[in-house]
C-alpha cells in the first residue's frame, strides 16, 4: 500500500513538473506578445502606417518599411512559388520513385537546414557582385525566395502526395494525358494544402534579416523605390535598426515597438489564415 | 503541337525537380571560391610590406610579434631576439617627422628613394610600407611574411580582422563563443522541449492538444528580429540584474532566447518520436502495474531516444545558424570566452556585423566568407546525420 | 468462492456499445476460454478485467465486475494495484526493447522492489514457470528481440508471471504463433492453472477444448452461452453457439 502511495505521489509529482513547464513555455510566449502588443498598440495609428520615418528615424512613421517588405514578398513569390511548385510535381508525380525522389528530397531537407546568414552571404557573392544587380530589391527577393523554396517544394509534394491515385486513375481511363490530369485534377484538388504551403513562407520571408542584410536592405531610404533595382528598406532590418543603431535609442523606442507590433501582425494574421484555410477545406472534403 | 508543349513544360518540371540541388552546389561552389581565396593571400595587409634594416639580425618575426611592436607592447629589439636597442615604428605618415616636404618632391616623386634612405639609415627602424614605394634599388630588407595559413584560421586564437599592419583571423573565439551559447541554449531549452513533448504526446487530451500545438507552431513563426528585440529589451536587464554584471549582453542572454526559439523544434521532433511508440508497449508496461508516468519513463523516452536524440542535434542546428537575436543580446565581444556570463560573439553574428564593413573581395570579405563555409558545414553534417539516423530507424 | 464476478455489464466506445449486458462468474484456479467470431467483442470483455480499457478515450462502462469480492470499478480504485494482480499477456509478443532480464525484472522495478537477490530468484522463478528458462538462462542480457516469435511470448508470460498475479488474462495468446509454440504455450497454460486464474481468448475451438475448464461463446457483443467446456463443445443449448463450433460460420 505504501508502494502504490509513493508511485501515486511520484506521478502527481512528475506530471505537475511536466505540466507546469509545458505552461511556463505557453507563458512566455504570452508575455511576449502582450508586452509587445501593449507597447506597440499606442503607436500604431493610420499616420504611423502611411508615413516616412523622420527625424532621424525618431519620428515618422513606418510605410517604406512596410512597402519594402511588401515588395520582398511579391518579389520572392514571383520566383519561388512557380519554381517550387513545379519541383513538387516533378517529385511526386514524374520522378522516379525512389533514390532520385530520396535524393532530391535530401537535398531539399539540406536547404531548409542552412542558416539564413549563409544565403545571406551567397546572395550577395551571387545576385549583388556576381551578376551585378546590386544592392536591390532583385537580389533581395531571389534570395528570399530561394530561402523559401524547401518550404514550397515540400507542401506541394505532401498536398498532391495525399490525393488517392484513383482520380488520376478516372481521368486517365478518360483519355486525358499526364499533363491534364495533373492541370485538371490533381493540382487543383492539392491547392488548399499547397496555398497554405504557400502562406506561411510569406510568413517566413517577411520575417527574415539577414539574408537581406547584404542583399537589400536600406539603412534609411525615406523615399520609395522606383525599380526592382533599388535599395529598400524592410521590417525585420527596420525593428534591428531601431532597437541597435541609429540617432537616439530612447527616442526610437517606441517606433521599434510599433515596428515590431507590425511584424508579429503578420506572422499572426499569416498562421490564422493558414489554419482557416486547412480547416475550412478539410471540412468541405469532409462533407462531399 | 500539343504533344511539343507537353514535352516543353515536362522539361521544365524536371529542371525545377532539381533547383534545390542546383542551389546547393552553387551555394557550395560560391561560398568556396570566396571563401578559399583567403589562403592565397599574405598576411600583411594587401599591398603593404614590412621592412627591416639590412644591418638588423632579425630575418623572421611572427605576425604576433609585428603587431606587439605596433602596439608598443614590444619596444626593444632584444625581447624578439635582437640587438638592445628601443624599436622605432615607421608608418607611411610618419614620413613628414623625417623629411621636410619640399625634399619629397611635388608628385611626391622621391618618397621611395627617402624611404629607402631612411631604413637604412636607422638600425633599429621597423617600417610598413605601401609596395608601390618598394623600388628594385630599395635599400632595406623586406621581411618575407608569407601568406594566411590554415593553422593561423583555425587554430588561430585572434579575431581582428581590420588591424593594420597584420590582421588575425583565428576563428578559435568565435567557434568557442557559438559553442557556449548554443550548448547551453540547449542545456536551458532541453527540460522545457521534452517535457511539452510529453504533455503533448503523453498526458494532454485532444482538446488541449489542438490548442497548445499552433501556440508552438506561432513560436517558431515570430521572427528572430522580434527575439532579439524581446531580448534586448526585458532579458538583458535580467540577466544584468540576476547577475550583478557591468553589462546584460551576455552568452547568457543569448542562450535564454535562443532556447526559446529552439524550443519549436524540439517539441516537434521529440513528440513525434514519442507518438511513434507503440501502443503494444505502453499497454505491456500498464498491464504490469507501471503508472502512467513509470511507462512513460521506463518505456516511451527509451523508446524514442534517438529521435529525442535527433530533435536536440536539430536544436542545436537551429542554434548554432541563428544570427539577428543571437548579434542583438550577445555584445559580441571576439576573444574567447571562458563562461557564459561574458560577452561573446558566435560566427553568424561575426558575418551580420562586420561584412557590411568589408570591401568586396579583400581578405576580410573572404575570412567571412570562409566563416560561412564553415558554418554551412556545420549544418550539412547535422541534418545528414539526423536523416541518416531517422532513415536508419525506418529500416 | 467465484475470483470473478461480472453482473449486467455494459461497454461503450462513444455511441457504440461492444458489450451487451453480460453477467458471468468465473471460479477460482479454473481456465475460461472465451469464443466467438472476429469482433464480437471478447477482447473488449477480457481488457474489462484489468481496466485496460480506460485507456481508450470515451469508453464508458456500467455494471459491476468484481474481483474477489470488491468492485474494480468503484471509485477510488488504484488500477495499478488491480494491474498488478490481474496478469495479462497480449496477441503479440510486446516485449520491451530492453534485455530479457530486464523484461522479466520491469513488473518488479515499476512495482518497488529494489532487493536485486529477491529480483533475481524471482526472475529465475518466472521463466522457469514460463518454460523459458532452459533456452534463455545463459542470455539473459541478450535483447529480447533475439528470441523467436514464441520464445517472446513466453517471455511476455513469464513477464507476467513475474508480478504473482492470481489472475491471468491472455488475448489470444499463441494467434501469431507456429504449432510447437502454440503447443508449448498449451502445455505451460495447463501447468498454470494450478496457480493462477486464467481468462483466455482464442480463435482456436480445438485449443478451447483442449485447455478450458469452461467456454463463454460470445456473438454481437452479447454472451450467448456459458458453460462447461464439454458442454459447450458436445451439446450447446443455443443454436448459434452449435453452428460457430461446427465451423458454419465465423
Ligand atoms: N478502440 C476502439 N474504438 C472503437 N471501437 C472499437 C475499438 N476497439 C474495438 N472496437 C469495436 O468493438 C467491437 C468488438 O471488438 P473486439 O473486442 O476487439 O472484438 P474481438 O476481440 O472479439 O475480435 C468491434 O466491433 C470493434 O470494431
Ligand atoms: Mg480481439
Amino acid at each position: 500500500m505504501n508502494q502504490t502511495k509513493r508511485k501515486r505521489r511520484n506521478q502527481k509529482l512528475a506530471f505537475g513538473i511536466v505540466s507546469m513547464l509545458t505552461y511556463l513555455i505557453v507563458l512566455i510566449l504570452i508575455l511576449m506578445l502582450v508586452f509587445i502588443i501593449v507597447r506597440g498598440i499606442g503607436v500604431i495609428s493610420w499616420e504611423f502606417l502611411s508615413t516616412a520615418p523622420t527625424d532621424g528615424m525618431t519620428g515618422g512613421g513606418i510605410l517604406p518599411a512596410i512597402i519594402g517588405t511588401l515588395y520582398l514578398i511579391i518579389g520572392s513569390a514571383a520566383f519561388a512559388f512557380p519554381i517550387g511548385i513545379m519541383s513538387g510535381i516533378y517529385m511526386n508525380e514524374y520522378a522516379p520513385k525512389g533514390k532520385l525522389v530520396r535524393l532530391i528530397r535530401m537535398m531539399t531537407n539540406n536547404l531548409s537546414g542552412i542558416p539564413s546568414i549563409v544565403f545571406g552571404l551567397f546572395g550577395m557573392a551571387l545576385f549583388v557582385n556576381k551578376l551585378g544587380f546590386g544592392d536591390s530589391i532583385l537580389a533581395g527577393s531571389l534570395t528570399l525566395g530561394i530561402l523559401s523554396l524547401p518550404i514550397v517544394i515540400r507542401t506541394t509534394e505532401e498536398a498532391l502526395k495525399a490525393i488517392p491515385d484513383s482520380f488520376r486513375e478516372g481521368s486517365y481511363a478518360l483519355g486525358a494525358t499526364k499533363l491534364q490530369t495533373i492541370g485538371k485534377v490533381t493540382l487543383p484538388m492539392a491547392l488548399p494544402n499547397i496555398t497554405t504551403g504557400l502562406i506561411l513562407s510569406i510568413g517566413r520571408v517577411s520575417g527574415e534579416t539577414a539574408p537581406i542584410l547584404f542583399t537589400c536592405a536600406a539603412y534609411f531610404l525615406p523615399q520609395l523605390p522606383d525599380s526592382v533595382l533599388d535599395q529598400c528598406m524592410a521590417l525585420p532590418y527596420h525593428l534591428y535598426v531601431l532597437a541597435t543603431s541609429g540617432t537616439n535609442l530612447e527616442l526610437q523606442r517606441p517606433i521599434a515597438y510599433g515596428t515590431a507590433l507590425v511584424l508579429i501582425s503578420i506572422v499572426l494574421i499569416v498562421n490564422i489564415a493558414a489554419t482557416l484555410i486547412r480547416k475550412y477545406f478539410a471540412n468541405k472534403v469532409k462533407m462531399n | 503541337m500539343k504533344r511539343f508543349i507537353e514535352k516543353i513544360i515536362q522539361g521544365m518540371l524536371t529542371v525545377s525537380g532539381f533547383v534545390t540541388s542546383i542551389v546547393i552546389l552553387l551555394i557550395v561552389l560560391f561560398l568556396f571560391t570566396e571563401g578559399a581565396g583567403l589562403f592565397s593571400k599574405p598576411k600583411v595587409e594587401d599591398g603593404y610590406e614590412i621592412v627591416l634594416n639590412k644591418k638588423n639580425d632579425i630575418n623572421t618575426l611572427s605576425a604576433e610579434q609585428i603587431k606587439d611592436m605596433f602596439d608598443d607592447k614590444i619596444t626593444n629589439w632584444n625581447e624578439v631576439g635582437g640587438k638592445n636597442q628601443d624599436i622605432v615604428l615607421f608608418r607611411l605618415n610618419d614620413i613628414t617627422n623625417y623629411f621636410a616636404e619640399e625634399e619629397l618632391g611635388e608628385q611626391l616623386e622621391h618618397v621611395p628613394a627617402k624611404i629607402s634612405e631612411l631604413i637604412s639609415q636607422h638600425e633599429e627602424i621597423i617600417g610598413f610600407i605601401p609596395q608601390e614605394y618598394i623600388k628594385n634599388d630599395f635599400a632595406g630588407k623586406r621581411l618575407d611574411m608569407g601568406n594566411i595559413k590554415f593553422k593561423d584560421v583555425f587554430f588561430g586564437k585572434e579575431w581582428i580582422p581590420t588591424a593594420t599592419p597584420i590582421s588575425f583571423f583565428g576563428i578559435l573565439p568565435l567557434i568557442t563563443g557559438t559553442l557556449w551559447v548554443s550548448l547551453v541554449a540547449i542545456l536551458i531549452a532541453l527540460p522545457f522541449g521534452v517535457a511539452a513533448a510529453i504533455y503533448l504526446a503523453e498526458i494532454a487530451n485532444h482538446k488541449i492538444r489542438d490548442i497548445l500545438k499552433p501556440v508552438i507552431e506561432l513560436l517558431s513563426g515570430i521572427p528572430s528580429v522580434v527575439y532579439g528585440f524581446f531580448g534586448l529589451i526585458v532579458i538583458v536587464p535580467l540577466v544584468q540584474n540576476i547577475f550583478h554584471l557591468p553589462v546584460g549582453e551576455t552568452g547568457l542572454t543569448g542562450s535564454i532566447v535562443l532556447a526559446i526559439m529552439a524550443l519549436p523544434t524540439i517539441i516537434t521532433v521529440s513528440e513525434d518520436a514519442m507518438r511513434n511508440c507503440p501502443r503494444s508497449m505502453r499497454e505491456a508496461s500498464l498491464a504490469l502495474g507501471g503508472s502512467k508516468w513509470q511507462t512513460i519513463f521506463k518505456i516511451v523516452i527509451p523508446y524514442s531516444a534517438s529521435g529525442i536524440t535527433s530533435a536536440i542535434v536539430l536544436g542545436i542546428g537551429r542554434a548554432v545558424g541563428e544570427t539577428m537575436a543571437v548579434l542583438m543580446v550577445t555584445g559580441n565581444s571576439a576573444i574567447i570566452a571562458t563562461g557564459i556570463l561574458q560577452p561573446l560573439r558566435t560566427i553568424p553574428a561575426t558575418i551580420a556585423a562586420e561584412l557590411g564593413e568589408a570591401p568586396d573581395g579583400g581578405v576580410h570579405y573572404q575570412a567571412l566568407f570562409l566563416l560561412g563555409i564553415i558554418l554551412f558545414l556545420i549544418t550539412q553534417i547535422i541534418n545528414s546525420s539526423v536523416e541518416y539516423v531517422s532513415a536508419k530507424n525506418k529500416l | 468462492m467465484n475470483k470473478i464476478e461480472v453482473k449486467n455489464v455494459d461497454f461503450y466506445y462513444g455511441n457504440f456499445q461492444a458489450l451487451k449486458n453480460i453477467s458471468l462468474e468465473i471460479e477460482e484456479n479454473k481456465v475460461v476460454a472465451f469464443i466467438g467470431p472476429s469482433g464480437c467483442g471478447k477482447s473488449t470483455f477480457i481488457r474489462i478485467f484489468n481496466r485496460m480499457n480506460d485507456l481508450i478515450p470515451e469508453t464508458h462502462l456500467t455494471g459491476t465486475v468484481n474481483i474477489d469480492g470488491i468492485d474494480i470499478y468503484q471509485k477510488g480504485t488504484n488500477v495499478d494495484a488491480l494491474r498488478k494482480k490481474v496478469g495479462m499477456v497480449f496477441q503479440r509478443p510486446n516485449p520491451f526493447p530492453k534485455s530479457i532480464f530486464d523484461n522479466v525484472a520491469y513488473g518488479l522495478y515499476v512495482n518497488g522492489i529494489k532487493d536485486k537477490k529477491y529480483i533475481k530468484q524471482k526472475v529465475e522463478e518466472s521463466l522457469q514457470g514460463a518454460a523459458l528458462w532452459d533456452e534463455v538462462k545463459d542470455e539473459l542480457k541478450k535483447s529480447a528481440f533475439a528470441l523467436s516469435g514464441g520464445q517472446q511470448q513466453r517471455l511476455c508470460i513469464a513477464r507476467a508471471l513475474a508480478i504473482s498475479p492470481s489472475i491471468l488474462l491472455m488475448d489470444e495468446p499463441a494467434s501469431a504463433l507456429d504449432p510447437i509454440s502454440t503447443a508449448k504455450i498449451e502445455e505451460l497454460i495447463w501447468e498454470l492453472k494450478k496457480t493462477y486464474t486464467i481468462v483466455i481468448v482464442t480463435h482456436n475451438m480445438q485449443q478451447a477444448a483442449r485447455i478450458s475448464d469452461k467456454t463463454a461463446y460470445f456473438y454481437l457483443g452479447e454472451m450467448i452461452e456459458y458453460d462447461d467446456t464439454k458442454i459447450i463443445f458436445t451439446n450447446p443449448k443455443k443454436e448459434s453457439t452449435q453452428n460457430y463450433i461446427t465451423g458454419r460460420f465465423g
